[in-house]
């Protein structure tokens, strides 16, 4: 099975590489982008049977720092 | 007093912090980040600068959750002392030793420079032989010193007088331009400026001198 894991930073902190990516935007000539955020996604190839309890467990305790980072989850 | 500093790949200035606890006296041991446990003894452990692990997920991550990483965080836990410098910073912060978290810089680049750090308090073992408004000069070179704290958090650090150091010229975006704090009972110390880069005069510089001298008063049980 494998499950998919997005960290983003959580709203309110500011996302300077966004910031960069949107003015990059703009200087191409793409009118329009009011904000960019960046984040990352985990791709977990995982045992069958592992539970969402425990890839959320991975979550607090590596995948994001829950300090400025929010996560979700995708398991298929 | 006897020192640790913990080398994990991909840090580089483990040796530079050996350097400037031996010469304010120490008797330093180099640990391995496989290795479980610290030397019995140890007074204080040195987190060194670098790029652990090459940075990858997020600085000083993967080095948080390393085998020693456990000991530090057990030794800071019984009252050991604990200084980390610039990586070093950041792996105490995913530790949860240090609050907050060090973001990449507001300019995006990185910062390779001596800074104006003015020390903001006198009341602890780091820096105790500085006095409280005194600015150092202390080179800083990192990517991810931006360091963020929520509003509670900037006010309890201010409140319990917790920000060691702050930047006279914020170069990286840094709430409230904190370069450094202290953990509530003030033995663990996380700064990004590199105190062990100014211990020579050959470094161009010396105002780390005080920070080593000052633990090494406070920590002569060796």
């Amino acid at each position: 099975m494998k499950a998919r894991v997005h960290v983003m930073l959580k709203n309110g902190v500011l996302d300077p590489q966004g910031e960069a990516v949107r003015h990059a935007l703009g200087s191409l000539g793409f009118d329009g982008v009011n904000g960019v955020r960046q984040g990352k996604v985990i791709e977990l190839d995982l045992a069958d049977g592992t539970t969402e309890d425990t890839v959320k467990e991975m979550c607090e305790k590596l995948l994001a720092n829950t300090v400025i980072e929010s996560y979700s989850i995708e398991l298929n | 007093m006897k020192a640790a500093v913990v080398v994990f790949p991909g840090s580089n200035c483990d040796r530079d912090l050996a350097v400037a606890f031996e010469r304010a006296g120490a008797k330093v041991s180099m640990i391995w980040h496989k290795d479980t446990d610290l030397p019995g003894d140890v007074d204080i452990v040195g987190i060194p600068g670098g790029f652990s692990f090459g940075d990858y997920l997020r600085c000083g991550a993967i080095a948080a959750n390393s085998p020693i990483c456990r000991s530090v965080v057990k030794h800071a836990e019984r009252g050991g002392y604990v200084l980390g410098v610039c990586n070093g910073f950041q792996v105490l912060t995913e530790t949860g030793l240090l609050p907050g978290a060090l973001m990449r810089n507001a300019n995006l680049k990185f910062i390779c420079k001596p800074v104006g750090l003015e020390v903001a308090t006198a009341d602890s073992a780091f820096t105790a032989g500085y006095e409280k408004g005194q600015v150092l000069s202390i080179p800083v070179a990192h990517h991810d010193g931006n360091y963020n704290a929520d509003s509670e958090l900037l006010a309890r650090l201010n409140g319990e007088d917790r920000v060691a150091f702050r930047y006279t010229d914020n170069p990286n975006g840094s709430v409230d331009s904190i370069a450094g704090v202290l953990s509530d009972n003030r033995r663990v110390l996380g700064m990004m400026p590199h105190p062990e880069r100014a211990v020579d005069e050959r470094h161009g510089g010396t105002d780390g001198v005080a920070m080593f001298r000052a633990l090494m008063d406070q920590l002569v049980t060796a």
